[in-house]
């Protein structure tokens, strides 16, 4: 699945798209964030808060318990500031 | 409906003459307009996620035009860098009579705020920050659900 990061998540992480393969045991949007943190400091730094960072499937918001099963693209950024 | 996002400034007048062209059932219009600020800042640049932020807002205008009698809807939000004094943001919504188009003007905004997939970074004479959310905003968007704001979930 395609992974896209914005503004200072992006910054953190230091790239704004990548492709993954989590393991079998990434079920949920949480659970994703729990495994992207362990896969270095720019992750863990970029997830350390990681109550504060939302997410999006496919283009729709959701929530950390969402299930990531079937998803071709997950965002993830910090709270909107637009408008 | 019309939702449309942009680099290039958007001219209000002829956004309003857009919207009600040609038709003579509309009886009220009215518009918001979001202006980048001074405030200390160089500039701003909005960032934003293609796709999902024209998604995101035409979700929005489908729930106005579902909640109140619209007979038109334009939104406009601008990306890039802005400088004080720039043009951002243009909800125009047209019905027949005031409140509608009031109130729907009133609730886009605040759920574009909430929702829509958009970031702000100023450019200060200190360095460069991004723009933190309020919780007034998520307040602000909540009045309309009876539920707790979003961001204090």
């Amino acid at each position: 699945m395609k992974l896209l990061y914005f503004a200072w998540v992006r910054e953190r992480i230091g790239k704004p798209e990548e492709e993954i393969d989590p393991p079998a045991a990434v079920h949920t949007v949480g659970d994703l964030v729990t495994w992207l943190s362990g896969r270095g400091e720019e992750y863990a730094y970029a997830f350390e808060n990681g109550h504060v960072i939302r997410a999006a499937i496919d283009r729709n918001h959701v929530k950390q318990d969402a299930p990531i099963a079937g998803a071709r693209e997950i965002a993830f950024f910090p709270p909107m500031t637009g408008g | 409906m019309a939702v449309r996002l942009q680099r290039e400034d958007f001219d209000i007048g002829a956004e309003i003459a857009l919207l009600s062209r040609g038709r003579t059932d509309i009886g009220a219009v009215a518009t918001f307009t979001g202006v980048c600020r001074g405030d200390g800042i160089v500039a701003m640049t909005l960032e934003h996620y293609p796709g999902m932020a024209e998604a995101e807002i035409e979700r929005h205008v489908a729930e106005a035009q579902a909640r109140w009698p619209l007979l038109g809807v334009t939104v406009i939000h601008r990306y890039g860098r802005l400088v004080p004094g720039d043009n951002i943001v243009l909800v125009a919504t047209a019905s027949q009579h005031r409140e509608a188009a009031f109130a729907a003007a009133e609730f886009l905004m605040d759920y574009l705020k909430l929702r829509a997939p958009f970031w702000k970074k100023e450019e200060r004479a200190g360095g460069d920050g991004w723009v933190e959310a309020r919780q007034s905003d998520a307040a602000a968007a909540a009045r309309w659900s009876g539920r707790r704001p979003e961001a204090a979930e």
